[in-house]
């Protein structure tokens, strides 16, 4: 008995931020999206969400995480490859996993300098003779800032997949007359698949919740859900509406979860 | 900026002579540290509450609750936790940033720290009871020694989460209260400025400085810990 009452306390404070901090939250959110702006029981929320309006939002950030995910995904694949294969893999993804260490704002920051009116792109552009053209404040500069943010975290599981490929495999696909293409496309891609899933996991999800940087490279001209989630919450104060987007933005979540399978995140 | 003259270390002077600033840099640190102790020392109880439990689907079970910060996006766990403190009555500032920042950072200690849980060898503390040791000595004494690699390892985790936090912090930070992503936030609004450079390099240096600490602890556990390790 004694035991069990020892174990029981030094449970408590666990046993309480899980009550406090991940399930009452997620309720808190759910019983919020029924009320209106006045503090009215109803779900014309859920009406809202569903006009033009708010679809076309739900459908733009969709696109913009797509595009986001694929162009990373495009561009992670050949790069963790191309890292098993050199000597000094190991630090070479070190050198890789170091930017997702400093601080996000630092890093948009950054290119707020890189892509500004006088910054280093822009003078580039001059002395090539195309220009100064505006670059910030652009669907481009979006994308690839993001891209360039979520990079890391797509290397990162395709490249423990493709270290742990057998190599074995590779050769038994060239004993039997495959071309280099076939075997990318039916041995080395199917077997890494696991990485990229959980690559795109990594990405789509907080790709779609962005708002820091749509408001400082973006301008404003993109809106995801995270950027309405914040707007509703933070500045028009309407938190009914906002966590009926918040809702709306765990099921997707879950749906993809699910949808990429059921794997743990390779972190 | 864009006439660039010459090299000068007056920036970091302003830096060090704007107050206000360094204020908010020294509430950043507090905020990290303490959080880093507490979420680490409910980490690993919490780790420890798990491993004791028998039923292999409440196992499952609490880890799923347990990832579920770790997998939301932090604006809906900022918006979550803005309606928690304000329903609660928690006013918002020091203390909800704090509390927040506990709360995200714990199960990242859990996950840090349970499978150095996992790889003990059960019979380590079959033995220790054996031979006599009381509950508080087998935690104190084989359990806690086993596992330190993992709850350092989970403590700087948690150190870097929480300096790195922009969007849970931006939610539930309120008026007063101001951390420097926060601060960097709203001064990179109104454009550049160059105290904000120099700022943002002894930020980036300070940030190595923390992944050489992690990565030597890491390296030296290693090969400190004998027996069998899968990778």
């Amino acid at each position: 008995m004694e035991n069990k009452l020892t174990r029981n306390i030094y449970m408590i404070p666990y046993w309480l931020w899980i009550a406090l901090f991940v399930i009452a939250p997620i309720l808190l959110i759910l019983y919020y999206s029924f009320f209106d702006i006045e503090g009215h029981f109803s779900l014309v929320n859920y009406q809202k969400f569903f006009t033009p309006v708010y679809l076309k939002m739900t459908l733009s950030s969709f696109w913009y995480a797509f595009l986001i995910t694929l162009i990373s995904l495009l561009v992670a694949y050949p790069t963790a490859y191309l890292l098993t294969k050199t000597r000094h893999k190991h630090l070479w993804l070190l050198l890789i996993i170091v930017p997702s260490w400093i601080n996000l704002l630092l890093k948009a920051y950054a290119f707020l300098g890189i892509f500004g009116t006088y910054g280093i792109t822009n003078s580039f552009l001059e002395v090539i003779g195309i220009g100064t053209k505006q670059i910030l404040f652009t669907d481009f500069s979006f994308i690839f800032v993001s891209v360039y943010i979520f990079i890391p975290f797509m290397i990162l599981p395709i490249f423990n997949a493709l270290n742990e490929l057998n190599p074995s495999f590779i050769d038994a696909a060239h004993d039997l007359g495959a071309s280099k293409w076939t075997t990318f496309r039916r041995v080395i891609f199917p077997l890494t698949m696991d990485g990229v899933k959980s690559g795109c996991q990594v990405v789509f999800i907080p790709a779609l919740s962005l708002f820091m940087l749509t408001r400082l490279i973006a301008g404003n001209r993109v809106i995801t859900l995270g950027t309405a989630i914040e707007q509703h919450f933070l500045v028009t104060q309407d938190w009914g509406m906002g966590s009926t987007i918040a809702v709306f933005l765990i099921i997707i979540m879950f749906l993809f979860m699910v949808l990429t399978g059921t794997r743990k995140r390779g972190m | 900026m864009y006439d660039f003259e010459g090299f000068t270390l007056d920036w970091y002077k302003e830096l060090f002579q704007d107050t206000r600033l360094l204020i908010i840099v020294l509430n950043t640190l507090v905020i990290a540290l303490l959080s880093a102790l507490f979420s680490t020392i409910i980490g690993v109880l919490g780790a420890i509450a798990i491993y004791q439990l028998r039923r292999r689907q409440t196992k499952n079970t609490i880890l799923s609750l347990n990832n579920v910060l770790i997998v939301s996006p932090d604006v809906i766990i900022g918006a979550s936790f803005l309606i928690l403190f304000t329903t609660a009555g928690i006013k918002l500032g020091f203390y909800s940033v704090l509390l927040s920042h506990i709360a995200f950072s714990i199960p990242i200690v859990v996950i840090m720290v349970l499978p150095k849980l996992l790889e003990m060898s059960p019979t380590l503390i079959d033995a220790a009871r054996d031979l006599g040791a009381s509950k508080w000595d087998v935690l104190a004494k084989v359990i806690l020694p086993y596992i330190t690699p993992g709850i350092f390892a989970g403590f700087f985790m948690a150190l870097t989460y929480s300096l790195d936090d922009f969007a849970v912090t931006f939610f539930v930070t309120g008026n007063g209260f101001s951390t420097l992503s926060v601060e960097i936030y709203s001064l990179a609004r109104r454009g550049i400025s160059l105290n904000i450079n120099a700022l943002s390099t002894l930020l980036f240096l300070f940030t190595i400085l923390l992944v050489i600490i992690y990565y030597f602890i890491t390296q030296r556990t290693k090969t400190q810990v004998g027996g069998i390790r899968n990778d």
